[in-house]
Parts: structure tokens; sequence; C-alpha cells
């Protein structure tokens, strides 16, 4: 509870770095659009060409990166090939139901203040006091950690739909301004302003103010011809003409109207089971056999065979 | 310049009357972000624009229309002279089979230019997507490309060769979408760029009137349940928790004061007793007003966790219990309408709506469904068909009910018209207008109990 009392004990605000925030990078991430697309590939990361122009923009702009999508379709792989491209270190915050300020910004170390106060003894109350809020006793959280750095930072804030709406009032003046205060500290301002990227599955609805301050990515099942390139990355052992038939029965799933449509990850894993299986062709026995790689839900399952002419299931 | 920002100013607007919330700081960040890309590269552009101007993907297809106005591809018609409809029914049986999209726009182009235009005097003339699809027929081209791709031979897809129709229909519909979109930019050279925007592109599907949308757009209504249910949840799951703290309760209060010798040092808040409302649903599936209806059940239904038990009935002039129609897993949205009629009994010896007998039924034989705890909401247009509207039976059901709500999918001025007793209802229970999947969840959020 040391940070809430003090908040009324202390309210001074230093700011530790009273430079103003460089407004563009020093050297730019990226310098244009095919830039981002052919360095993410670089990396094993296909952008399409929304991918692309949005991830370029946010550097460009300084702006904070919002990723929505159904699952599996590389949104957290996104912030981890940025990252990798930029020579950045990664500082991700994993949200969950519950997530707080103590997990997500900062922290006292309350053990070693208690060690610090019972050394010391002798000392005036204001020496202690000043003494055991200073950098030192501080545990930095992911937000934090990524706003005081000096080098190059990528900031994902994985799964913001699953925490509390509380969250998204924190992550507000942290996203906006880049800065963190820090009551008995002051204000930290970030010397190098993070990339940021916020993924989301849309499992709740995010505020509007939060979303606001970001960029709009939707990533959506890829076009044909991309997921027939990422199945050639990921899975090179495969035939051209399986890969071209694998990707138009996920296209075709896709169309369908089930529980779970099946992801770019799932056609991954089908074109692994095909190439494990030593399948030359797919035919109705092959594929029946492996339908419960692309779908998770037995009356999925059911429709799809319906649908793709597969006898007794 | 400023004729690139007065675009941008000019699409803001036009997406704002569509009820998109963009604010100025978007506008200077899609000003920037067109800085940033230039103009060379329309798709960028456009993904550019839309990365700083929306928020969620409802928005996506009302913005591609938009931008489609605003920033088009080329201005006039396509430059060779329009050939004759066969001739274009050759290319583009081509263009399918080969899946060349940028092609198809072309043709697209051309069939608009050539089959499209209708009127002489200007002022009155304009081109239509619907009379060129009418003369072109693309639809009756599937046989024609399925021969040709397969004729083609090479492909060799095997298996996935039954999948093909599918996909040649999605290319057509593609093809159809274009057409759609070329129409509108020409129209819009002549009348006029803003007006265009305001009236023919069509509206998110959450603002689209219940009793006047099409098959295609309820289709999207159903879609958009599941994620229309989530929003709902967090907002039910907020109020809940606003309302579960803040009251006072006195006598544990004085009691817990006796040990401070009578001063209150700490109230004590009520505990609220975790009882899950109970939901009770009377639909109208007659006719007009099912599409508002069915929309409703499987909103309601997708909600279903939030409350402790809900039962769902369906009426036309006879009424049936049509909860286990709605089981998740069984729900097939698509179906349910049809299913519902098959497998309910709902009219007995006419096929129109009689809210009288209807309610009348209900308060017999399902009378036990209502309880204090119970919140009723009645789905219908009050219209009786001249038949007695039973406001007993109604005021039977208020009394027993903790709330009774009707939701009326008719605009309040007609209300009362004709044979509606919508006034004689809304003065024993709250009726509420009811007509987009917007006012919709505006009104569930806000009456549903917690």
């Amino acid at each position: 509870m040391a940070p809430k009392l003090n908040k009324r004990l202390d309210r001074k605000r230093i700011t530790i770095s009273p430079d103003a925030v460089p407004d563009p990078p020093e050297a730019p991430l990226f310098t244009s659009v095919d830039d981002v697309s052919a360095r993410l590939a670089e990396t094993g990361y296909l952008a399409s060409p929304a991918v692309a122009t949005t991830v370029f923009l946010a550097a460009r702009l300084g702006k904070p990166l919002l990723v929505e999508g159904p699952a599996g379709v590389g949104k957290t792989e996104l912030a981890k090939a940025v990252a990798q491209v930029a020579g950045a270190r990664l500082v991700r915050l994993q949200c969950y139901e519950g997530v707080d300020e103590s997990r997500a910004l900062y922290e006292w170390n309350h053990a070693k203040q208690l060690l610090r106060i019972s050394a010391g003894r002798g000392e005036s109350w204001d020496e202690t006091r000043t003494d055991i809020f200073s950098e030192e006793f501080l545990l930095p959280r992911p937000l934090l950690t990524a706003i005081r750095g000096d080098e190059p930072t990528v900031l994902l804030i994985d799964e913001t739909d699953k925490a509390d709406v509380e969250m998204e009032g924190l992550l507000l003046e942290v996203l906006s301004d880049f800065q963190v205060t820090v009551p008995e500290l002051g204000t930290v301002t970030a010397t190098r302003r993070p990339f940021v990227v916020l993924t989301s599955n849309a499992g709740r609805e995010l505020s509007e103010a939060l979303r606001r301050r970001c960029l709009f990515l939707h990533i959506g099942f890829p076009e044909e011809e991309l997921e027939r390139r990422i199945v050639r990355l990921k899975v090179p052992g495969l035939g051209d003409a399986l890969t071209e038939s694998v990707v138009r029965v996920v296209g075709a799933l896709r169309a369908m109207d089930l529980r779970k449509a099946p992801s770019v990850a799932e056609t991954v894993d089908w074109a692994r089971t095909l190439l494990a299986l030593g399948a030359g062709t797919l035919d109705e026995t092959v594929v029946r056999d492996t339908l419960g790689v692309i779908l998770k839900h037995q009356d999925d399952i059911q429709k799809a065979a319906a649908k793709l002419d597969l006898d007794a299931l | 310049m400023t004729a690139v920002a007065d675009r941008i100013t000019g699409l803001a607007a036009a997406l704002r009357a569509h009820g998109v919330r963009i604010g100025t700081g978007e506008t200077v960040d899609a000003a920037r972000a067109v800085a940033a890309l230039g103009l060379a590269d329309r798709e960028r552009l456009r993904e550019g624009l839309a990365a700083t101007l929306l928020h969620g993907p409802g928005q996506r297809a009302l913005f591609d229309s938009v931008f489609d106005l605003y920033f088009p591809r080329g201005v006039g018609g396509p430059e060779d002279a329009p050939r004759d409809r066969e001739t274009l029914r050759d290319r583009l049986a081509d263009a399918l089979a080969a899946d060349d999209r940028a092609l198809l726009a072309r043709l697209a182009a051309e069939a608009v230019d050539g089959l499209g235009g209708y009127g002489g005097a200007p002022g009155s003339d304009g081109f239509s997507a619907y009379q060129t699809l009418e003369r072109l027929r693309p639809q009756t081209l599937l046989a024609r490309v399925r021969a040709e791709v397969r004729g083609g031979g090479g492909d060799g897809g095997g298996f996935a060769d039954r999948l093909l129709d599918d996909e040649i229909r999605r290319r057509i519909e593609e093809f159809r979408r274009m057409v759609g979109a070329e129409a509108r930019r020409r129209v819009a050279e002549r009348r006029g760029r803003d007006e265009i925007a305001r009236r023919a592109v069509r509206p998110t599907a959450d603002r689209v009137d219940f009793l006047y949308a099409n098959r295609e757009q309820l289709a999207e209504l159903r879609r958009a349940v599941q994620p229309l249910a989530r929003k709902l949840a967090t907002r039910l799951a907020a109020r809940r928790r606003r309302a579960a703290r803040g009251t006072i309760d006195l006598r544990r209060t004085l009691r817990s004061s006796l040990s401070t010798g009578g001063v209150p040092m700490r109230p004590v808040l009520r505990r609220r007793r975790p009882v899950r409302p109970e939901l009770v649903l009377l639909c109208d599936v007659s006719g007009s007003v099912s599409g508002f209806s069915d929309f409703t059940m499987l909103l309601v239904q997708a909600l279903h966790d939030q409350f402790g038990k809900v039962r769902v009935f369906a009426f036309v002039n006879r009424l049936d219990e049509v909860t286990g129609l709605l089981d998740h897993g069984r729900a097939d949205p698509d179906g349910l309408g049809a299913r519902i009629r098959a497998e309910a009994t709902l009219t007995g010896w006419h096929g129109s709506s009689d809210y009288g007998m209807a309610l009348g039924e209900f308060a017999e034989r399902y009378g036990a469904a209502v309880g204090p705890r119970t919140t009723v909401f009645v789905l219908g247009d009050a219209r009786t068909n001249l038949s007695d509207p039973n406001l007993p039976a109604v005021r039977e059901l208020a009394r027993r009910a903790r709330r009774v709500y009707w939701l009326n999918p008719e605009p309040r001025d007609r209300w009362g018209t004709g044979d509606s007793a919508a006034p004689a209802y809304a003065e024993l229970v709250e009726m509420h207008e009811c007509r987009t999947a917007r006012q919709l969840s505006g009104l569930i959020a806000g009456l549903l109990p917690v």
C-alpha cells in the first residue's frame, strides 16, 4: 500500500528526462512500405500490403498499433518480426483478467525497503523516506521498462481484450504521452518512443478512447496467393500442386458458416501433417483422416464433410 | 496539397454522415499518413487512410465504398469504344477463368460505360449497376467458366476441383461488387460526390431498418450477432459492477458502530445477492417483422450466460415455446426462421398475426413462466389485424412480471395508424421504438436487468 499512501504525502513531480520526446526517431525505422515488406520477409513474416502499409505508418507517425483479427493469423508474430527487423528488444506485457498496476507498471520492493529501514537505525525519518523511494527499490514492470530504456524497444501488449476496463485507463497515459507517473519519483518520460503493438481477439469491446490513440489494423485471413507463399515458406517440402489444393480447400471452408473458421496457423499445421503422412495429392481418405487438424468442433467437421462430398464419416 | 486536404476532409465528413465517429485528430493523422505514403499507390493510400480513420472492423465495407468515390481509380469512361454485349461476355468469361482482378475491374468499367447508361437529357441521365448486370448476366457464365478452367487442364486440382463452382461464384460476386462501385463512381461524377456518398453508399448493417432489410443485409446482421453480444456483455458487466457497490446497509453499519462507541467509523455496504435475472421473450414471427424477431432471438440466445434462465416463445396467432430450437450448437442462424415456422405450432385457422389470441394463450398455458424475478420482452409491431387486442392479458402480465418491455420495429409516428394497437398497449407496458440493430443494442444495454 506504500505507493497509494505516499501519493498523498508527497506530490512533487520531477521529470527525470526533461528533454521533449524526439518527434521522429533519430534514424527512421523504415524508409518505405516496400522496405517494410522486404525486411519483414527476411525474418520469415510475409506481410500483406495492408500490414506493411500500417506498420510503416505506425513507425512514421509514432503511434501505437492496435491489431485485431481472429486467432492464429499472426498478430503476435508481427510484433516479434518488427522487433527482430529493428534490432530492438521486445518487451511483452501479457494481459489477463485481473492484471493490474503492480503487474503492468511498477511495484516497490517492500522486502528490500524494510531491510533498508532496519539497517539504517539512527537516521532521521526524512533521510530514510527519500532513500527508500528511490530507483534502487523500484521494480519496473513491462510498461515502465519499455519507456525507460534508451535502446530501441518494441512493446507488445498482448491480448488487451483480456484485461479489465481499469487497465485501459492506465494504458491511456502510457500510449498517448509515452510517460508514466510514479508519485514518489515523478513523471518518467520516454527518451525514445517504443514501437507499441497491442493485440486483441475482440473478446471484449475495447474502449473508444483507447482505439482513438492507435492506428487500427485488422488482419483477416490472407488472400490465396499470400497464403500459398506462407505455406511454401513454412513447409518447403510440400509440392506445389498439393500446396495449391490445401489453400483452396481452406479457402472454401472459410467461406462456410463455421463455428471456428480455420486460420493460417491451421493451414500450416495441415500442410505439415500432410507432409508427415507423405501424401502426394489430396483425396477423400486423406482429407477425412486429417480434417481434425483444421477444424476443432465436431459439428464443423460434419458440415465440412457434407460440403466436400466426403462419404459417410 | 489543398486539393488533397479537401478530399480527406470530404471523406471524413462522408464517413461521419454514416455514423463513424471521426475526430479532428484522426483527420490530421490521415493527412500525415497521406504525406508519408504519397499518392502514387492507391491501395496503400486506402490502407493508410483506413488505419488512421477507422477504429473497428465493422466499418471497413462502408469505408471502401466511400473511398472509391473520393479517390477514384480514374475519371470518365474507358477510352476504347464500348463493345457489344457478346464480346464483353466472352472477355468476362476469360477473365473469370483466369481470376484476373485487374482485368475484371477494367471490364466492369467498360460494362457500365457500354450497358449501364440511361436517360438522354443532361441532369436526368446516369449509370445503373442493376441495368448493367441485367444485360450482362454474369451469373449465367458459370458453366462456361467451369468448362474453360477444366479444359485449360494443367491445373490438376484433383480433389480441390469440387470446390470450383463455389470459387467461380465468389469471383462473379466480386465482379458484381465492382460493377456497383463503378456505377456509383460514374454517377458521382455527374451529381456531385458528397451527395452520392451520403445517399447511394450502403449504410453499415447496424443502421439498416429491420422492416426494410433485404436478405443479404439480414444475413450480415446475423453474422454480427456474436460481436454485438460480446459488446453488450461487457456493458452489462460494467453495469453490474456499478450496481454492486455504493448502497449503505444502515442496520449493519449501526451494529458495527457499537464497537467504536456508537460512532459509525466504518460504513458497511450492502452485499448484493448474486441473483441472475430471468428473461422471457415473446416474439411475433409473422411475415414483415420476422427479420427483427429472428435477430433479437439470436442476440438474446448469444447473451444467455448473462441470465439465470431464458425462455423464448414465438407466435403468429397461436403461441409455442421455441427455447429448444435456439440451443447452442443447433442454432444454424440462417435457417432459424424457417425452422421455427416448421417445428412450432404458430398458426390456427388463418395465417395472419393476432396479438390478442397469442397473448391470451401465453397467459393460459405458460403463465407460470412469469414470476417476480422475470423481465418480459414483447417483440412485434402490435398490428392486430383488427381483432381484439386482449388488454386484460397484458395487464395481468405486467402485474406478475418484474418489468415488461415492448420493442416495436415500426417508427413511432406510425404507431396507432391502421390496425396498430400500439398506443393501447403502450399505456400498459413500456413501449420502445426499435428500428435498427444499433437502437436495439442501445435498448438492450439499458433495459436488461442486472
